[in-house]
């Protein structure tokens, strides 16, 4: 048997706008571990869907060789096919279906057109065995944690005779003993003799489990290491995986910060509504007048749940600690108090909760603050056309007119509405999280501009980034979170990719 | 040219409804050898939709938010029974009847709203429970003798009856006309050719781009004729009713609330993204409520024109009422995906759905048809609404 299960080659895949992946070679032994590594946005998912059909043959560059075979496959139906089952950080299982039912969904055990119930049953119990699962077939899905969900999940794969195995960030959600059960279980998947491919931000337990790890940085592979060599190590991980070049220009700015705290977060916890999840685990940050503080922490860190609960909290978290604005102990019930209280918050995903992609740029803009332009009863029309107009002139937002629906904008310039939405509220605070995701460099750099100016005046901006070099190129002092806790906190002077790196992923 | 195919281009939406409601009155006078576009036919038929229209102004909001209402049929039968119980069997006189009514209306509309907009209950079904328990309710209402028969004048006034002209008949000057309804029109016209006038010169103030002069003109004179011609039509009959008088009372007063106010904004940006317009420090439950409240006071107001018109209550008042309404904010282009429609459109909507009927029955044809027909076109205004936004992508 051919020693090597897959072979990636010179994997090049282009979205609009941006290379994901450049040339990417990626080749898994048979019966390994292999982990892929990277920071977000290196390509890692972008890699494996890509292998799992998500992007159909057809749409990249280069080959997938598997089994021996160059495979051209169109969807997930394909990949599974041949063999391959890929198990995503959101489950993909139906809640309301018993265990046995999802595990054979979509790939049911008939009996001429009648699904043979008793022996799906019979087969479903043997699968759990095979991840040491003690569990009833017949218990809904619903009513298992997301850790006995997962495994599920596996479960649902072995049934289907997979030969290679991938688990995206498969203990991002877990905690510390489940996610010790799971990688006992992926253990004992390789004596069986199934190859796992793990992504994984956790290094220790990359180094624990992995026999070979590939690490991607910017869409390239940057190496591959073996641990029967000791070559995996956390030094040489975080070295590889943060070698980032800052080829990006950050606008110069001298910095205005005065001793003013504007905002205090002291031991800030927060709870989903169901009490199940602990989102946030303690966080503390200061925020002074005139300065930008940048929030760096991997996918999941709890970095936009911070931003949402101290921003009047509309997921109705239970939240214990203090929030402070200006020295005032405050608890903010709804965004409409955080906005009274002068925080403004820009989502992460405009286009889901930013913006209204329906309605024109000049109703974008003055929607959250449209009771300044009332003179009785009525809104003043002409001086909101005023007002947007200026703002679109002030943030250079380009555009035939201001009544261009939002929808049509490119992303930087949507990003620019966003912002300028909320400079209409004239807010003390501004949180921008992830400013310029998914925008070119050159609207990038206009951002970065505005950012300066506002706190040249007098702002204070909290900016939320995956992206180490616009941390490090923008920020005064930088927060790490990892787990829903603040790690560390150190100004620009001492900060450095990979010291950010090494606090974001130990955990 | 280039300025009105512009126009037309921008807002083709907007103008199709027209154009479609001017082509189905050409195709009905044309068949009817013109008694379609008699005073007296137009006259009934806007009359007719009064209580129709009223909810279809109240669905537009509720669809703008994204939610839909099938309860609103026997709420207004039921209501309507209110009314007539209250007046006959127990001594109110009409105007606290029809203050009760109302009350009781936005009262309904409120407690609708509580299972939807706080305890996450689908809209389908909760209105599906509030159509059942109505249709119930309007049965409790008219146990005793089945339909009850309003003998109260001022309340049947409102169904039915004209405004009084301001010259006796008989007199002189033009004889055969409404002249209060040719005042009325008149006076119309001139608020409608003034505010045009100021809005364009304070457009201008800002130094706003505004319409070409020649093309602005022409739209006065255009709109200034269709007025003029719709009241010469109606003061050729009996002259302008009170159905007619409240029900462009109401579109005139939620078309200033949903384009010229903070309420109307933030209604439009709930339905638009509600998310979105969370975190831009809107209630989406507050404004729930609000729309809901406004659904059942409509339905009230409905319920009375209804009971008015037929100067009774049955017991089977506003039974499909509902889809109607739908039928005709959907024909006047609200969005099937939320966040999109104007009252104004609506009202248009259901005078074209009225219309139909009207032209129908004057031709004879069968109910049967009437109603594959009105499918069929309901249908097809969804799909042009459905294509033309996908287009503006």
């Amino acid at each position: 048997m051919n020693p090597t299960i897959l072979e990636m080659r010179n994997i090049t895949k282009t979205f609009p706008g941006v290379k994901a992946l450049s040339d990417v070679s990626f080749s898994v032994k048979r019966g390994e571990i292999h982990c892929l590594v990277g920071e977000n946005g290196a390509g890692k998912s972008t890699l494996m869907k890509v292998l799992s059909g998500v992007y159909p043959f057809g749409s990249y560059d280069g080959d997938i060789v598997f089994e021996g075979a160059v495979q051209q496959l169109k969807g997930i139906a394909d990949s599974e096919k041949v063999g391959i089952a890929i198990i995503y950080q959101e489950l993909a299982l139906v809640p309301q279906l018993t265990v046995y039912e999802n595990i054979f969904l979509g790939n049911e055990i008939k009996k001429g057109i009648t699904v043979d119930w008793n022996a799906t049953i019979k087969k479903a119990g043997e699968m759990l065995q095979k991840v040491r699962l003690d569990l009833n077939p017949s218990t809904k899905v619903k009513e298992l944690g997301v850790g006995r969900q997962q495994l599920v999940e596996i479960a649902k794969a072995l049934s289907r005779d997979v030969k290679l195995l991938i688990l995206d960030e498969p203990t991002a959600a877990l905690n510390e003993d489940d996610c010790d059960n799971l990688l006992k279980i992926i253990e004992g998947l390789r004596e069986h003799g199934v190859t796992c491919v793990l992504i994984s931000h956790k290094l220790k337990e990359v180094i624990r489990i992995a026999d070979t790890v590939t690490v991607l940085r910017d869409g390239r592979t940057i190496c591959t290491l073996d641990a029967a060599k000791g070559e995996v190590t956390e030094d040489a991980l975080i070295r590889n995986m943060v070698g980032r070049e800052i080829n990006n220009i950050y606008p110069a700015r001298s910095s205005a910060v005065s001793d003013e705290v504007v905002l205090e977060a002291r031991n800030w916890q927060a709870y989903s509504p169901g009490l199940d999840r602990q989102v946030l685990r303690g966080v503390d940050f200061k925020l002074r007048k005139g300065e930008i503080i940048g929030f760096a922490g991997l996918m999941g860190s709890g970095r936009t749940e911070l931003a949402r609960s101290v921003f009047g909290n509309p997921d109705g978290y239970h939240i214990t600690g203090e929030l402070l604005v200006k020295g005032q102990s405050r608890r903010l019930s709804s965004p409409k108090e955080a906005i009274d209280a002068g925080i403004a918050y820009a989502t992460e995903d405009r286009k889901r909760n930013g913006l209204i992609l329906i309605q024109d740029i000049k109703q974008n803009i003055t929607l959250a603050n449209i009771k300044s332009l009332v003179e009785g009863l009525v809104i003043n029309k002409n001086d909101e056309i005023k007002m947007a107009i200026e703002y679109k002139d002030a943030l250079s937002i380009k555009t035939p007119s201001i009544e261009q629906k939002v929808g049509n904008l490119s992303g930087g310039n949507q990003q620019k509405v966003s912002v300028a939405k909320w400079l209409f509220v004239k807010p003390e605070v501004l949180i921008l999280d992830e400013p310029t995701r998914g925008i070119d460099v050159g609207a990038k750099y206009e951002i970065y501009t505005i950012m300066n100016k506002l706190v040249a005046q007098g702002m204070s901006i909290i900016m939320i980034s995956s992206e180490l070099p616009e941390i490090l190129g923008m920020s005064d002092r930088i927060y790490v979170i990892a787990g829903g806790k603040t790690v560390g906190e150190m100004p620009i002077a001492e900060a450095s990719q990979e010291k950010i790196m090494a606090l974001a992923t130990n955990y | 040219m280039n300025d009105i195919k512009k126009l037309l281009r921008q807002n083709i939406r907007d103008y199709a409804m027209y154009i479609a409601l001017a082509v189905v009155i050409g195709i009905f006078t044309v068949l009817t050898h013109g008694i379609f576009l008699s005073s007296r036919n137009i006259s009934n038929l806007l009359n007719q939709t009064g209580y129709l229209a009223v909810l279809a102004i109240g669905m537009t909001l509720v669809f703008i938010i994204r939610y839909f209402d099938m309860s609103v049929g026997y709420l207004s039968g039921f209501l309507g029974a209110i009314a007539a119980n209250a007046m006959v069997y127990w001594g109110f006189p009409s105007p606290l009847a029809i203050l009760l009514v109302l009350a009781i209306g936005l009262i309904a509309g409120l407690l609708m709203a509580i299972p939807i907009a706080k305890l996450g209950v689908p809209a389908f079904i909760a209105t599906l429970a509030g159509w059942l328990i109505y249709r119930g309710a309007l049965l409790l209402a008219t146990l005793k003798t089945g339909t009850i028969i309003i003998p109260d004048k001022f309340f049947n006034a409102i169904g039915n009856a004209a405004l009084p002209d301001l010259f006796p008949s008989g007199s002189p000057f033009i004889p055969d006309m409404h002249k209060l309804t040719l005042l009325l029109g008149l006076a119309a016209i001139v608020w409608f050719v003034v505010r045009a006038i100021v809005d364009r010169r304070s457009k201008q103030a800002y130094k706003f781009e505004v319409l070409p002069s020649g093309l602005f003109v022409f739209k006065l004179v255009f709109m200034s004729l269709i007025i003029g011609a719709i009241a010469w039509i109606i003061a050729g009959y009996n002259g302008i009713s009170w159905t007619i008088i409240i029900m462009l009372v109401l579109m005139f007063v939620y078309d200033f609330v949903m384009n010229q106010t903070v309420l109307g904004r933030h209604i439009y940006a709930v339905g638009g993204n509600p998310e979105a317009a969370e975190l831009s420090g809107i209630s989406v439950k507050k404004i729930t409520f609000i729309v809901f409240g406004s659904m059942g006071f409509l339905t009230a107001v409905s319920g009375i024109l209804f009971a008015s018109r037929l100067q009774s209550a049955t017991t089977i008042a506003g039974a499909g009422l509902e889809f109607d309404a739908m039928s005709a904010a959907y024909i006047g282009g609200v969005s099937a995906y939320g966040g999109v429609g104007k009252v104004t459109s609506s009202l248009v909507g259901a005078i074209f759905f009225m219309a139909l009927s009207s032209g129908m029955n004057l031709l004879g044809t069968d109910i049967a048809l009437q109603y594959i027909i009105k499918g069929a076109v309901l249908l097809l205004a969804v799909i042009f609404d459905v294509q033309t936004r996908v287009r503006k992508g």
